[in-house]
């Protein structure tokens, strides 16, 4: 019984140390300058300044950023998604000549660092003449070798009888793809969905480097910038983070429910 | 949607994969009359690849393809010219190159221990309760979904010198203001701080360094602990309870049962952690405004690369260093699936 009470307390120790920042920014959004600036330890304002959103969306064009980042993300996963289920059966399911050389090379892209493809890349697009567009954001990331790599095994672990009972009655893989198979790794998929969406909304340095305008920025790189310029009141940096984070938490909370099934599911096992 | 998708408008979207089947099972017959068995399911890999094998061939292999041809040149702009492996040996030559690395694997050894030693116990704490597990489970993930830009924004504030709750909370303590830590100001080393000055300043990795590791361990913590509750809860229970029949403490439970079965989650999230570890970038750029910190002290691989590349415009040479990162990514990895990946079990 003791021992129970040992374990919540530890654990809840732990989430509080993990939770403290975010209630220390929310605290802090919402008070006025002079009170963020002065050095304490309260935690909450002594008035909530519910302006100091406002005050945040006028001092940098929030807006434009929040809807790049959305419709960016938005197609990216998508994207993600779909060519990670094509490409996951087929190294899955097909035989086909040079299969598990294409695999070790998909599986190789994911040891590259970043940085290393990140000049020649903006050269690449550069030539495309997408510089500052919507598909430079966009195309390069419309696949990823580490969420092939988990689909593929999801795939994996689906015994073959239910192709060969499909095949019978006269499917063929891209019937079973769509109907069968993809439904039955669903959580599999929303968690790639997940993770697509929160590398894309997330990722900084790419949007940094191929993006020039206020247009086309990205919210990353408008927070970046905003805390950045001089000046910056602590309370609207807060405020603007808040802002920034506020909606994949939102999206993490809707695709709970079928995240954590789908890592148990990911054949991490080996 | 369901309705949707069945009603006149859109229903012939579900026959597509039909209608495309029919034609591949066309070019299987054909295939396989041609060349036999191996052949027969080329047509329909080649449609599922093509977007995937495209992307990567062009934004994956061709940029490193690119990367490792940049790094045989120097010069800037127009002006470049072809230097052999010149950037090469400048690399391994140059103290900086050395120090960056030396912050790598200071910054790798630290967030992987940390967050591996936190998340264990983490993980096998909630998979011993019976109610709340899904509820610290989310709350434990919520640091990882953040975005590093807006997360460090506020450890930025937290560890401010002056003004961030961390050193107000000292100072109620009693710690005069003098000996208030800089935190991600500070390019002295930690141990050197920590003993009063027993070690050189420059020994061993530096507060501001030690301040991102801790951001990184309680960012990237959750993603383990969630890995690690799904290893853990495909254990049999009936395995463990067997050795606490036999007289087994907590140590040798742990020791001899539950990391040997869960030992593929453990290799699997270590290959991911130390691949991660050296690509590592945005929390230093993001925590300490350039990625160098204070002196260069948080200066690691990809930073350096990032710092040649755009502070000194220096193509051919942050290229070379990127490919000799990459190489040592690969040998790291290679080096770890060999000797540890033969200790991990299958059941």
């Amino acid at each position: 019984m003791i021992r129970r009470y040992v374990m919540y307390l530890f654990l809840l120790c732990g989430a509080s140390i993990t939770t403290f920042p975010f209630a220390w920014m929310i605290g802090t959004a919402f008070k006025t300058y002079k009170e963020a600036a002065t050095p304490s330890l309260q935690l909450f304002p002594s008035e909530w300044q519910w302006h100091n959103l406002v005050e945040t969306f006028q001092a940098a064009p929030f807006g434009t950023y929040f809807k790049n980042s959305f419709f960016v993300a938005f197609v990216v996963t998508t994207s993600v998604v779909l060519t990670s289920m094509m490409a996951g059966y087929a190294f899955a399911r097909l035989d086909f000549p040079g299969r598990k050389q294409a695999f070790a090379v998909v599986l190789a892209t994911v040891m590259v660092p970043f940085e290393v493809t990140l000049i020649p890349n903006f050269l690449i697009v550069n030539r495309l003449g997408w510089y500052d567009t919507y598909a430079a954001l966009i195309v390069p990331w419309c696949t990823n070798a580490f969420y092939i790599f988990l689909v593929r095994q999801a795939f994996m672990g689906l015994p073959s009888d239910y192709f060969d009972a499909a095949k019978i009655d006269g499917c063929g893989h891209l019937r079973f793809l769509v109907w069968i198979a993809g439904p039955l790794v669903k959580p599999i998929l929303v968690t790639v969905g997940l993770f697509a969406f929160l590398g894309s909304y997330n990722s900084l340095v790419w949007p940094l480097v191929v993006t020039g305008t206020d247009r086309m920025r990205v919210v990353q790189v408008g927070l970046t910038v905003f805390s950045g310029a001089e000046g910056v009141q602590f309370n609207l940096l807060m405020c603007a983070s808040a802002i920034v984070i506020a909606p994949t938490v939102v999206l993490y909370f809707v695709a709970q429910k079928y995240f954590s099934e789908g890592l148990v599911g990911t054949g991490l096992k080996g | 949607m369901p309705n949707l998708m069945e009603s006149r408008a859109l229903g012939w979207i579900n026959r597509i994969p039909a209608v495309v089947d029919t034609v591949l099972a066309v070019c299987d017959d054909l295939l396989e009359r041609m060349g036999g068995n191996r052949l027969r399911d080329l047509p329909t890999a080649v449609l599922l690849l093509l977007p995937s094998l495209g992307l990567l061939g062009v934004f994956g292999l061709l940029p490193l393809l690119l990367a490792v041809y940049l790094s045989l040149f120097t010069g800037k702009g127009v002006n470049m010219q072809f230097a052999g492996l010149a950037n090469y040996t400048r690399a391994l030559s140059s103290e900086e190159f050395w120090s960056s690395l030396l912050n790598t694997f200071y910054y790798a050894l630290g967030t992987i221990v940390g967050a591996f030693l936190i998340s264990f116990v983490i993980a096998s704490v909630l998979f011993r309760l019976a109610r709340g597990r899904g509820f610290f489970r989310t709350v434990y993930f919520l640091p990882y979904i953040t975005s590093v830009v807006a997360a460090a924004t506020i450890w930025r504030v937290l560890l401010h010198p002056y003004a961030g709750p961390v050193n107000v909370l000292l100072t109620y303590v009693g710690v005069s203001p003098e000996n208030l830590p800089r935190w991600l100001l500070e390019p002295k080393g930690v141990l050197h701080l920590l003993t009063n000055g027993a070690f050189p300043e420059n020994w061993g990795p530096s507060l501001a360094l030690c301040c991102v590791i801790l951001f990184d361990i309680w960012h990237s913590s959750g993603f383990m602990i969630v890995i690690l509750l799904a290893g853990l809860t495909a254990i049999p229970r009936e395995l463990e309870e067997a050795a606490v029949i036999d007289g087994a403490g907590w140590y040798a439970r742990n020791r001899y049962v539950i990391v040997p079965l869960i030992s593929p989650t453990i290799f699997f999230l270590l290959i991911m952690s130390v691949i991660k570890a050296f690509q590592a970038f945005n929390s230093f750029y993001a925590l300490t405004g350039d990625g160098r910190g204070p002196y260069d002290s948080t200066q690691n691989m990809t930073v350096y690369i990032f710092t040649n590349l755009y502070v000194y415009q220096r193509l051919g040479y942050g290229a070379a260093v990127a490919v000799l990162l990459a190489v040592a990514i690969v040998i790291l990895t290679l080096v770890q699936w060999r000797y540890v990946g033969r200790k991990v079990h299958y059941e």
